[in-house]
């Protein structure tokens, strides 16, 4: 019975196919790339039929071809039934795969275009978008800055705006609170970089063909030497990725594992297929390669430091915000803004979702305080009282504030009783009992700048009223003051000072009104850290949820050397690194060192560097051109969609497209990971299917498409495919995610968005973060951390702290203090190694440059685009060419000469970079503030001296830990000295040309 | 008659750079027949944001001016203009993408420097509301949803419920004294066109130096008194909304327990006067 069911299957097979051709141009343009035999039987040969491609029309017939082009062969006629029923289970068909139950022969391109024709014919004929009366089609797609309709005329964008909801996409929720009620408009929000878009995907900077350096012979002379100095030729697809693939068996063969580094940076395209930790990561695990270890960029002093005190390890240190929108609303009074600027930063892709909250405590009589170097764009919209503070000394302010707490008795002294230990410890070194030095409001004065008398007034209103205390970019962490050389101490004051506030009580919190929104974070869709289709289960979060939900063939990289990402440079050129992880499993994890190379590993020889630059978010980065010419590096190829920084170091080039021309899917800033719940910080969560606008520029492909086709070269495109298209890969996930029950693919993909209901009810809303450690409950927020072993006592009771409380000295840090004396158990005061007190730098470079997160491009995404460079508070354009900005006071300014828009030298011993000077008051004296992330990366030789145009001021910036033992990075604490630029004349004249 | 018009609070600027690239979205290599040709990149600033800084470090404010095309009912451009300008029975302002080829006097002829020269198509261009939008059945200007903090609103109404709106609201126009009659209003726009003066008063407190809550500052311009205000609990005043260049100002600073201070200062624009430090009666 079941055999004759298999053979009626097999010969519809063909008729199907030629029908969906009939009616679909498109699927025939497709089914035409291959004239050849496919054979599809039964292991014994019992059962079979094959079929002739030929032109697009498929014939078939019963029976063994003794020499098809690629068979699918199954163990037998039950199995063959199982996986090609309609309905079969996807997990299921996996395991066939994974157990050679169904097994590919022959050709793997062909295999595997025939397996994605196959599903292809699945969604042939859905309508995609929406025709608008322009006679545009309306599209989705969702980018760092926020999702967006996309209105695409003739093959081109038209133009990109936000998403407004319809009237029967899901209601918003509302907030009460002091007799109002608050509600978010019916929209989503975008970034300045996702209003740019478009202008970005038209770039003059996107490759639109695969290149080779001139001088680069893969069979003869390399001239490594040459790299970034020499030019391009172009070459085919066929030959550009015969080259990768070649090389990459080469470095297998020659050197074995660990030869090839796979280097990418933090961010990437929106998108949970084409993510580098879906996509890049499955390809690469398939390879095998060199990891490059991150270090917590964006968290530093809070995963260093600050989660000793407290824990929550598991968000790499950083507190949560369940709840804290209504609380803060309802019950605070003030809110600090501390190195936090949530109006440049956006939540980091939420865009402006939450600038109206902050609005609406602005109506309800809030009081703001900004301690910040920088009268930043969250202080202009909102005022209050700007205490300018020269960087990297907020430790001593904080602990003078806390000094004026403990004399006058401004803490909550149940509070510290009950939920803390340590305490007396930690006043004796205010009080000065241990060393002699009363940490008062005087004694912090020359350090930080900040006026005694402003000290004591700040220490009184945050204790006198109920305060929120907002930090970096999320209001819980991230950036700012973190990344400095006393990133860790300021983070860990920052916890010790909501502990003596009675942190978890009404109306105090940590949070900026950035996070804590009332959306259902319990409704399940994967976010960009849990892994995608990369089948990993070591380096994302995919174990969690993602691989259970969406059966795929788990993918393994078996080469354990990993190299530090701050220190690639001395990697290759001095041959040896040592870092410390990144481990958000336990507090102890960080207190481990690797090293690079590791034993029975190859030192690195080949290069494949994927997308975007890091010259300008990487600390001294010169050393990375260095390390590009060192001869040991055999090849180096540069997969990515602008001609950036460091695309221009590549041996070969292949051109990517960006996101608007594959098709992907994805929800609005929703991470996973170490990002647990983190669309808190959106009105309403927006999932959408990224739909392919337009066809790829030039000759551009997507990366999953030259993935495939370089380990099609391998033997391993259908274990790279599973026989998927990326929109059969966007239907997996969606598939995984709770979308199915609210929306079908067929209105999903012609819609393109989903509006995910919020949480309408107020008791089901999570509690309020520290709520329950404050009144001594068990821990009620919906977070699974830490994990189980974790806990000292009762599971559920206490923070992730040995003693289950906070710990003002941590037991953790004094269990390793002797070897990590930098990182005191007791959080000293410990100036800068590059700040006001190293004298003799200080003579020569009497400047603090700051270089924060780019208000108007994603790191170096959207930089670069034309509109986004005529942002007149982003780049400078002079004599017809762009500058990045340098601001100044006018006191700095005027002692040096400088007027506005003058071209100016911004330089230390590590290099010169020419920045336009923006003069005004807006910046502390003795600061010198920009944005890090330029794309771009120009060295000149003008007048006998080395100096880059392009705004990559990290070349400047030290490459030191902040404190030796850990792998972090400390670039807001660089000395310069500004100077009005001599040579302007001729740098334009050299430029024009 | 309806008519089209958008007030703008200068205070919540915070995402109009938005409005600016929305514009370039919308018009740069996109014609609109019959509305407007493809703006040139390099000429395509038709909207723009304008920084103003007030005051000096620590009391410093700082807004973003949004400007565009004003679609002024009686407008220098179309006095300039003749048949190459038209006014739309809705307020709207359009330069005729056909008829205004060669026409750089209609650009000299904007007081608000708010049409560009397209040097390749030799045309005067400004940003024309989003007309094609609006009657494709668009409800509003593109800018609205791109600045959704709520710094922009596009109203259609009357010219007589518009002009009740802007004496209730005091909403002000660009320009005034022209008398152009602008459709473009903004709100707060003291932030842009007014001066603001601070400062910082202290005392003595048990040795150390501290800042005084509750004292009262009074700025008096020649003989009157201008604004009575008084120090938060950093010990800072703000005289806000102060005409510019008033010249010579006493600002009298007092507080009970302490004797009276003056001090005299020149305004012409905003300025931080420093440190007034309080003595015990």
């Amino acid at each position: 019975m079941k055999s004759i069911a298999l053979r009626i299957v097999l010969f519809i097979l063909a008729p199907m196919l030629n029908r969906t051709s009939k009616k679909y141009p498109a699927f025939r343009d497709e089914a035409r790339l291959h004239d050849c035999v496919l054979q599809i039987k039964t292991k014994n040969n019992q059962i079979g039929r094959h079929y002739f491609f030929k032109d697009g029309r498929v014939r078939s017939v019963a029976g063994v071809h003794p020499s098809p082009d690629a068979a699918i062969v199954f163990k037998n006629v039950d199995i063959a039934m199982q996986t090609l029923r309609p309905d079969a289970e996807m997990a299921f068909k996996v395991h066939a795969v994974k157990n050679f139950l169904m097994t590919i022969e022959g050709s793997d391109s062909i295999a595997n275009w025939i397996l994605k024709l196959l599903q292809r014919m699945n969604y042939e004929g859905f309508k995609f978008g929406e025709k608008m009366p322009d006679g545009c089609m309306r599209y989705t797609t969702v980018t760092n800055g926020g999702p967006l309709h996309v209105h695409v005329r003739d093959g081109k964008i038209i133009r990109m705006t936000p998403i407004e909801f319809a009237e029967d996409d899901a209601a918003s929720w509302t907030i009460k609170a002091r007799g109002r009620e608050f509600k978010p408009k019916r929209q989503t929000t975008v970034a300045p970089h996702g209003c740019s878009m478009k202008s970005t995907v038209y770039s003059d900077g996107r490759l639109l063909h695969p290149m080779k350096r001139v001088d680069f012979d893969p069979d003869g002379e390399r001239n490594p030497q040459n790299r970034g100095i020499s030019g391009y030729e172009r070459i085919s697809w066929d030959e550009a990725l015969d080259i990768v693939a070649n090389e990459i068996k080469r470095q297998k063969k020659k050197y074995g594992p660990g030869a090839l580094l796979l280097q990418h940076c933090s961010h990437h395209q929106w998108g949970n297929v084409g993510y580098y930790l879906s996509a890049m990561m499955r390809f690469g695990n398939l390879i095998g390669y060199t990891r490059m270890a991150m270090n917590p960029d964006s968290w530093e002093g809070w995963y260093w430091g600050a989660q000793h005190h407290v824990g929550f390890t598991q968000r790499v240190g950083t507190p949560p915000s369940y709840g804290t929108l209504e609380d803060c609303l309802q019950e605070a009074e003030q809110i600090v803004f501390w190195s936090s600027d949530p109006e440049s930063t956006n939540a980091s892709y939420a865009a402006f979702e939450s600038t109206p909250r902050r609005l609406w405590a602005k109506e309800l009589g809030f009081d703001f305080v900004h301690i910040d170097p920088h009268y930043n764009p969250t202080a202009q919209l909102l005022g209050g009282k700007w205490i300018p503070i020269k960087p990297t000394t907020d430790p001593a302010l904080a602990i003078a504030i806390m000094y004026v707490w403990a004399t006058e008795g401004l803490y909550d002294k149940d509070y510290v009783a009950e939920r803390t230990t340590g305490f007396d410890e930690w006043r004796d070194y205010l009080l000065g009992t241990d060393d002699g030095v009363p940490k008062t409001p005087e004694w912090q004065e020359s350090e930080t700048g900040v006026a005694a008398r402003d000290v004591r007034a700040l220490a009184r209103s945050w204790a006198k009223k109920k305060t929120y205390l907002s930090c970096g970019m999320s209001g819980t962490g991230f950036g700012g003051a973190c990344r400095g050389a006393t990133g860790t101490q300021w983070a860990r004051c920052m916890i010790l000072m909501m502990a003596m506030q009675g942190w978890g009580k009404p109306g105090i919190n940590m949070g900026g009104l950035i996070g804590g929104s009332p959306v259902d974070l319990q409704f399940y869709f994967p976010g960009y850290a849990d892994g995608g289709i990369s089948g990993d289960l070591n380096f994302t979060g995919s174990a969690i949820s993602n691989y259970q939900r969406m059966p795929h063939i788990l993918t393994v990289n078996p080469c354990m050397q990993q190299v530090p990402k701050q220190k690639i440079p001395e990697a290759i050129i001095d041959g040896e690194a040592e870092g410390y992880l990144w481990d958000g499993m336990s507090q102890e994890g960080q207190f481990v060192p690797f090293q690079y190379p590791l034993p029975g590993f190859s030192p690195i020889h080949m290069i494949y560097r994927y997308g975007s630059s890091a010259f300008s978010t990487t600390t001294n980065s010169g050393r990375f051109a260095k390390s590009y010419r060192h001869d040991s590096i055999e090849f180096v190829v540069n997969q990515t969609i602008f001609m950036e920084g460091e695309a221009q170091f590549a041996d070969v080039i292949l051109p990517a497209c960006s996101n608007l021309e594959r098709w992907d899917i994805g929800e609005w800033n929703s991470a996973g990971g170490y990002g647990l719940h983190n669309t808190e910080v959106l009105n309403h969560r927006v999932i959408a299917l990224q739909h392919k606008c337009i066809e790829p520029l030039g000759e551009s492909r997507s990366d999953y498409r030259i993935f495939t086709e370089i380990l099609e070269r391998l033997g391993m495109g259908a274990v790279f495919t599973e026989g998927c298209g990326e929109l059969d890969w966007a239907k997996r996930i969606f598939d995984s995610s709770d979308l199915p029950k609210h929306i079908s693919w067929k209105e999903f993909v012609r819609k393109g968005y989903f509006v995910v209901p919020a949480e309408y009810e107020e008791s089901l809303r999570p509690p309020v973060s520290m709520r329950w450690f404050a009144e001594g409950r068990k821990k009620d927020v919906p977070e699974p951390h830490p994990l189980p072993s974790q806990w000292a006592e009762d599971f559920g009771y206490g923070v992730h702290t040995p003693s289950g409380k906070i710990e003002f000295v941590p037991e953790i840090l004094k269990r390793n203090e002797e070897t990590h004396p930098e990182r005191p158990a007791l959080n000293r005061y410990i100036p800068s190694w590059e700040g006001p007190r190293t004298k003799e730098l200080v003579d020569r470079f009497p400047l603090q440059m700051i270089a924060t997160h780019s208000r108007y491009s994603f790191h170096t995404y959207s930089d670069g685009s034309s509109f986004t460079n005529q942002i007149k508070d982003h780049r400078t354009q002079i004599d017809g060419q762009y500058y990045w900005i340098m601001r100044l006071s006018p006191e700095d300014a005027e002692a040096r000469g400088i007027e506005q828009n003058d071209l100016v030298k911004v330089f230390n011993d590590r290099g010169a970079v020419i920045c336009a000077a923006d003069i005004s008051h807006l910046v502390k004296t003795g600061v010198a503030k920009s944005y890090e992330s330029s794309a771009s990366y120009e060295v000149l030789q003008i007048n006998g001296e080395e100096v880059e145009v392009g705004g990559s001021l990290n070349i400047l910036t030290p490459e030191r830990p902040q404190v030796p033992g850990t792998h972090s990075m400390s670039p807001n604490s660089t000395l310069v000295q500004v100077e009005k630029y001599r040579h302007a004349g001729e740098l334009m004249k050299t430029r024009a040309a | 008659m309806k008519k089209w018009n958008l007030i703008i609070d200068v205070e919540k600027g915070v995402d109009f750079i938005n409005a600016v690239l929305s514009a370039k979205d919308e018009y740069v290599g996109n014609e609109h027949p019959g509305y407007s040709a493809p703006v040139a990149l390099e000429s395509s600033d038709i909207v723009t944001i304008e920084r103003k800084v007030r005051g000096e470090t620590p009391v410093v404010d700082a807004v973003n001016v949004l400007r565009m095309c004003n679609h002024c009912d009686d407008a220098p451009c179309m006095k300039a203009g003749g048949n190459a300008v038209k006014k739309r029975d809705d307020g709207i302002v359009i330069i005729d993408p056909e008829k205004a080829r060669g026409r750089k006097d209609i650009v000299d002829a904007c007081p608000y420097d708010a049409i560009v020269w397209n040097e390749e198509l030799q045309l005067p261009q400004s940003w024309t509301f989003d007309a094609h939008l609006l009657d494709q059945g668009w409800d509003k200007p593109r800018c609205i949803a791109a600045c959704a903090s709520g710094g922009i609103e596009a109203v259609k109404i009357t010219d007589d419920e518009m002009r009740k709106r802007a004496e209730d609201e005091q909403l002000e126009v660009m320009k005034p004294e022209l008398d152009t009659k602008p459709r473009i209003y903004y709100r707060n726009l003291y932030r842009y066109n007014t001066v603001l003066v601070g400062g910082t008063v202290t005392c003595e407190n048990d040795t150390v130096d501290d800042c005084v809550e509750g004292a009262t500052a009074t700025l008096i311009a020649q003989g009157f008194e201008e604004s009575v205000v008084e120090t938060d609990e950093f010990g800072e005043f703000r005289f806000d909304r102060v005409a510019p260049n008033t010249g010579s100002c006493e600002i009298l600073i007092s507080c009970d327990g302490y004797a009276t201070q003056s001090i005299s200062v020149d305004v012409q624009d905003s300025k931080y006067i420093g440190v007034v430090r309080l003595e015990r009666l």
